[in-house]
């Protein structure tokens, strides 16, 4: 993938599965993703099966990932910050693991 | 924030951010909520924080959407940024989250300004990462300035045309644009086109896009029949019918569209009633002359309400707001009509071109009714084809019965990109029209709500 241009934003960097990724503040998580190469987002927790962002604009709910912990978020919907960990969301996700280590509930 | 506005606007694209700024540059107290960080709904996407190099990718008419921007900047009217609408109750109670907290706003009027998404394009292979919608492509180019490799263009519409000549002019080579509109649509177009020469400015556009398509040297196919796409070698293999012949092509990224649907999710959750439009093959918002719903308070403005385009969309959030603005007591019924007369004149004359647009790009029926039962209708519940079809032949009339049957939109899109397919498939084998299948049930929270939030749910400050 290629960019014709940048926003205005300053570079920064996250990690997707680990691997660390330049994006530009202003980007969502989705455009900077496949501005890396990245399709596969997901795996659906019917069959399994890989998915990618079809809509970028919050309508499909097919670009969901795991951002900071949190899983079930629209990578298209949530905007790019220095040091966030995002990962694939392999399969539904499991609330329990979601419960803050603090114990908020 | 605060607590209660005269006038809440949902969606800060054309419709939304005229009707905003009207409304408060006549005094009243208004908050216009939207999901992104910046004005300008999909069609206007990062209008303002532009970063393209060169101007000429996106088009002029493109930019015509600062002007917009700039008078909502200057008026009083709130912009609540990253705001997520997830319900409007009976007493126009607007649920909303904000920066991950969840409350209640309440308002005299609200205006539904909610735009259009793309229509579902249900063919074998469509749920493939790497295939994505063509307005998607375009979104990607006007946020980021990103641009997908090696696409293929597949479906119909001027907005395809649009974002191929786009994406030509941002230097990409196209690997090939696969035409499916249906050969008979222009004959039936033809009647509408002396009306439609009225906006004969629009007609050359588009005419123009095409020949800088076709000199380019991209390969255009017209009359594409069908569609088939898999994955190979990380690669998208892409086959298409074309005069009774399969043939086939690879790329990188395969870009779908056919048009774009009203975006009715938060108006029927509403309870706001929706009749089928045939010529649109879409649900259309039941609306008065100044853009009231059926339901008191509650209008409906834009491609939210039916497919209108940009402008149209333009003078129907001023007509949506100057309704609002009578209803509530800010403005006499004189100066409702005397403003609002140009803009009904408007309306109408942009009525027939959109007529001809309608007929000559309208998808043909196996792109709305997939014929193959391994196709997936439902991507989130990945419900095939052949799965709707089974049960629409064990007895389901419709498509909330259907749910019970198949799980076809329960999912977390809540329908979105099933809808349109589930009621035009059950109307198809039954042999009834769409109005009398109806559309599934759409309740709140039509957005993603966290039990937590909804838990800590407060009025703003």
């Amino acid at each position: 993938m290629s960019r014709i241009a940048r926003n205005e934003g300053a570079e920064l960097f996250f990690y997707f599965g680990g691997e660390r990724v330049k994006a530009y503040e202003g980007d969502s998580i989705a455009a900077a993703l496949l501005a890396a190469g990245h399709t596969i987002f997901r795996r659906t927790p019917v069959s399994g099966t890989t998915r990618g962002p079809l809509c970028m604009m919050g309508v499909c709910f097919d670009c969901l990932v795991q951002i900071d912990g949190i899983g079930n978020q629209q990578a298209c919907m949530h905007e790019v910050r220095d040091g966030m960990v995002v990962e694939l969301q392999d399969g539904a996700f499991d609330v329990v693991t979601q419960v803050p280590a603090e114990g908020m509930l | 924030m605060k607590s209660r506005y005269d006038i809440i606007v949902i969606g800060a694209g054309p419709a939304g951010m005229t009707a905003a700024s009207l409304a408060a540059e006549h005094g009243a107290s208004v908050a216009l909520l939207d999901e992104q960080s910046g004005l300008g709904g999909q069609i206007y996407r990062s209008v303002t924080c532009q970063g393209a190099s060169d101007p000429s990718i996106l088009g002029a008419e493109y930019y015509q959407g600062k002007t917009l921007a700039d008078r909502l900047v200057k008026s009083t009217a709130d912009h609540v940024k990253g705001a997520s609408v997830w319900q409007i109750s009976e007493d126009r109670e607007v649920g909303v989250t904000v920066d991950g907290a969840a409350c209640l706003v309440s308002a005299d009027h609200v205006i539904i300004a909610t735009g259009a998404q793309e229509r579902p394009f249900p063919v074998q292979g469509w749920t493939l990462p790497g295939v994505m919608n063509a307005g998607a492509a375009q979104i990607l180019l006007k946020s980021s300035g990103v641009v997908l490799p090696d696409p293929v263009f597949v479906g119909t519409g001027p907005l395809l045309y649009l974002i191929a000549h786009q994406f030509l002019r941002a230097g990409v080579r196209i690997a090939a644009v696969l035409d499916t509109t249906p050969r008979e649509n222009l004959r039936n177009a033809l009647w509408a086109l002396p009306q439609a020469y009225r906006n004969a400015n629009q007609l050359w556009k588009g005419w123009g896009w095409l020949r800088d398509l076709r000199k380019s040297g991209t390969p255009f196919v017209r009359g594409v029949a069908d569609i088939k796409i898999a994955s190979k070698d990380s690669a998208a293999q892409i086959e298409y019918k074309h005069e009774g012949v399969w043939k086939s092509l690879s790329a990188q990224t395969v870009l779908l569209h056919q048009g774009v649907v009203p975006n009715i999710n938060l108006g029927m959750a509403t309870g706001c009633a929706h009749d089928w439009n045939d010529t649109q093959l879409c649900w259309h918002a039941q609306l008065d002359a100044w853009g009231q719903s059926s339901i008191d308070g509650v209008s409906i403005a834009g491609d939210g309400a039916s497919i209108m385009g940009a402008q149209g969309a333009e003078a129907a959030g001023a007509l949506a707001a100057l309704g609002a603005l009578h209803r509530i007591g800010k403005i006499d019924q004189h100066t409702r009509d005397d403003t609002g007369h140009p803009l009904h004149a408007r309306l109408r004359s942009q009525a027939p071109f959109r007529r001809f647009l309608d007929m000559l790009y309208r998808p043909a029926l196996q792109f709305r009714v997939p014929r193959e039962d391994t196709t997936i209708v439902c991507r989130c519940e990945e419900v095939t084809a052949a799965h709707v079809r089974d049960a629409v032949h064990l007895g389901c009339q419709g498509p909330n019965q259907l749910k019970s049957f198949t799980r076809a939109g329960m999912g977390p899109c809540q329908g979105r990109m099933c809808g349109l397919t589930v009621s035009a498939m059950i109307a198809d084998q039954l042999g009834r029209p769409v109005q009398d299948i109806g559309a599934a049930r759409l309740r709140a929270p039509v957005k993603p709500l966290e039990l937590g939030q909804l838990a800590a749910l407060s009025e703003p400050d």
